[in-house]
């Protein structure tokens, strides 16, 4: 028993490092996927102090729009611009309905004010685009479906064509919204709002206008994942899971801090793919990616409570 | 008082009109009244003092004149014209900086992060221009980033640049609050005890800053303390606050030897 859980894992894992690659790879995918949809919480955390609980479905409205739209006859990448459209629009409106009137509410009501639009975007968008299950564009937007294989350490590596896209676009995606935080005045205008929400009006920011901008950001980021968990799973509400996934992602990586988000992110999603393939299946029967995450964020908070890169909490008595 | 021709000041500077005029300005909150009737005009150029034993309403004035309240009665008058009920991120945009009792700085950025911030007031380029960092955004962030290495050349704290702001001590905090809100270019300028908790050294520091600021920039500036040494060597006016209500109001000398400001100060026998 003990050398199943300590030694035998190990050893595969020096016996086939190809395998070992590819496990690896695929880990790499879904973290920085679950890297991006955290970002998304992060940003609308750090400037309204709201847990986004309505993410998930974000990115389900996004993913129903493009297919939508492209079923109405609309060219593909002209459904992609209309969905961010239809993506500000929402931004807008869940600024001026929800959010507004309660501002200054206790946080926990916002965060229900949340849940609602989660519960309100479910029947919207089943009332527009129908329950059933619908394929994403793949092809229509030019993304390659192929697959490359590689041959290091005489094993095999196959690396699927999606996803080296998805990684690309998705790391760009996070890279430029680093940059657009911390090298312009608009970005610093959000950062400053998370830290100070008095300092920040006396220099002239204004929380709506910024407030549209997160949720709009938090609306491209959507649009984004629900491409790619699209292309691989299809367009269902189902979709609306893979945003729980940065749940664990947040307590590990801290609800302020953007670099924890990030490698929150990748950690998550390699971790719990090594976990499925090494112990989980020949341990425990597999199935364990829904739940590693969760323990190990468990794990974390025993020995820091703020996650491992939040802000320390300190009272003073 | 009522000219607005300006007058000169006892070291000889020649101060402007009116700028901003409150006039019978009433706040309360429920049953509470912080500020009754109220009324009092800063003139560009000069630097204005508000002062006043704890309680007398002094910030609460400050928030009103910096729009973080809206005033229950009376109206603000500026540049010439009523100013109606606004937003603090719109009062800041036409010019009116503040710091903070408390300090108000944005801890998890660096100093010169911050002070960048104050510059937000004449953000003019547009968000596709921001999110790409091309055309008007990247000009404006060049300008901005000169004016506000002057700024930060001028208050001395080059050096910290790069330091993020909740790693500095308390004095050097002021300092900073101080640049961000100078950056903006106010019109007016508004300090809430900008020396409060300082040692004597820090005080003197601060208070040379503050005169330079009205001396180089031309900057008005209005101001609260109730340290009277420290008020009376920098102001050119002096409002004395109490209980909410103005108990004076006059140079330097004049409230010195008001007898109600005394009174207000060392008490008197009920």
């Amino acid at each position: 028993m003990l050398n199943d859980i300590f030694i035998a894992p190990f050893v595969d894992m020096f016996t086939a490092p190809d395998f070992l690659m590819q496990v690896l790879w695929e880990g790499l995918v879904s973290g920085i996927l679950y890297a991006l949809i955290a970002l998304g919480f992060v940003l609308i955390f750090r400037s309204s102090r709201i847990f986004n609980f309505a993410q998930g479905i974000m990115v389900v409205f996004a993913a129903l729009s493009l297919v939508g739209l492209f079923a109405m006859g609309v060219p593909a990448w002209i459904s992609v611009g209309l969905t961010l459209g239809v993506m500000f629009v929402l931004a807008v409106v869940i600024e001026r309905v929800v959010l507004r009137p309660l501002v200054g509410q206790p946080d926990i009501i916002l965060f229900m004010a949340t849940i609602g639009i989660t519960l309100f975007l479910i029947g919207f968008g089943e009332t527009i685009f129908g329950g059933e299950n619908k394929v994403m564009i793949t092809e229509e937007l030019g993304i390659p479906t192929g697959d490359t294989v590689l041959e290091p350490f005489d094993g095999l590596l196959i690396l699927q064509h999606l996803d080296i896209t998805v990684v690309v676009v998705a790391t760009l995606l996070v890279l430029g919204l680093l940059a657009f935080l911390n090298y312009t005045q608009m970005g610093r205008a959000i950062r400053a709002l998370g830290d100070d929400h008095q300092a920040a009006l006396s220099v002239g920011i204004s929380l709506q206008t910024i407030w549209v901008l997160v949720w709009f950001i938090a609306g491209i980021i959507a649009l984004v994942t629900g491409i790619a968990w699209g292309a691989r799973a299809g367009v269902s509400f189902a979709l609306e899971v893979i945003a729980y996934k940065a749940l664990p992602v947040l307590m590990l990586g801290g609800l302020e801090s953007i670099t924890g988000a990030i490698v929150g992110g990748l950690m998550i999603g390699i971790l719990e793919k090594l976990f499925e393939i090494y112990w989980g299946q020949p341990l425990l029967g597999g199935n364990t990616e829904t739940w590693f995450a969760f323990v190990l964020a468990l794990i974390v908070l025993l020995f820091r409570p703020q996650g491992l890169f939040g802000e320390r909490i300190i009272e003073r008595v | 008082m009522k000219d607005t021709e300006g007058y000169v000041t006892a070291d000889g500077r020649q101060i402007g009109g009116t700028l901003m005029e409150m006039r019978n300005i009433t706040l309360r909150f429920g049953g509470v009244v912080a500020i009754q009737d109220i009324s009092f005009d800063i003139r560009e150029g000069e630097v204005r003092a508000i002062i006043g034993p704890n309680g007398a309403g002094k910030s609460s004035m400050l928030n009103v004149i910096s729009g973080f309240y809206t005033p229950s009665e009376g109206e603000v008058w500026y540049k010439g014209a009523k100013r109606p009920p606004m937003k603090p991120f719109e009062v800041a945009r036409q010019g009116v900086a503040r710091t903070f009792q408390n300090i108000a700085l944005f801890e998890g950025m660096t100093v010169l992060d911050n002070v960048m911030t104050g510059r937000l007031t004449h953000m003019n380029a547009g968000l596709a221009s921001q999110a790409l960092w091309w055309g008007k955004a990247r000009d404006e962030e060049m300008e901005n980033r000169e004016k506000v290495e002057r700024v930060i050349d001028f208050l001395e704290i080059q050096n910290i640049r790069k330091t993020p702001v909740g790693r500095l001590p308390y004095g050097l905090k002021k300092r900073v609050e101080l640049a961000r809100a100078l950056a903006a270019e106010p019109s007016i300028l508004l300090l809430d005890e900008p020396m409060a908790g300082m040692n004597v050294e820090e005080k003197e520091d601060m208070s040379r800053f503050i005169l330079d600021v009205n001396d180089e920039f031309g900057t008005t500036i209005c101001l609260i303390e109730h340290d009277m040494g420290v008020v009376m060597d920098l102001s050119d006016r002096v409002v004395v606050m109490d209980y909410g209500k103005k108990i004076g109001d006059g140079t330097p000398d004049e409230v010195r030897n008001n007898q109600d400001v005394i009174d207000a100060y060392l008490g008197v026998p009920h």
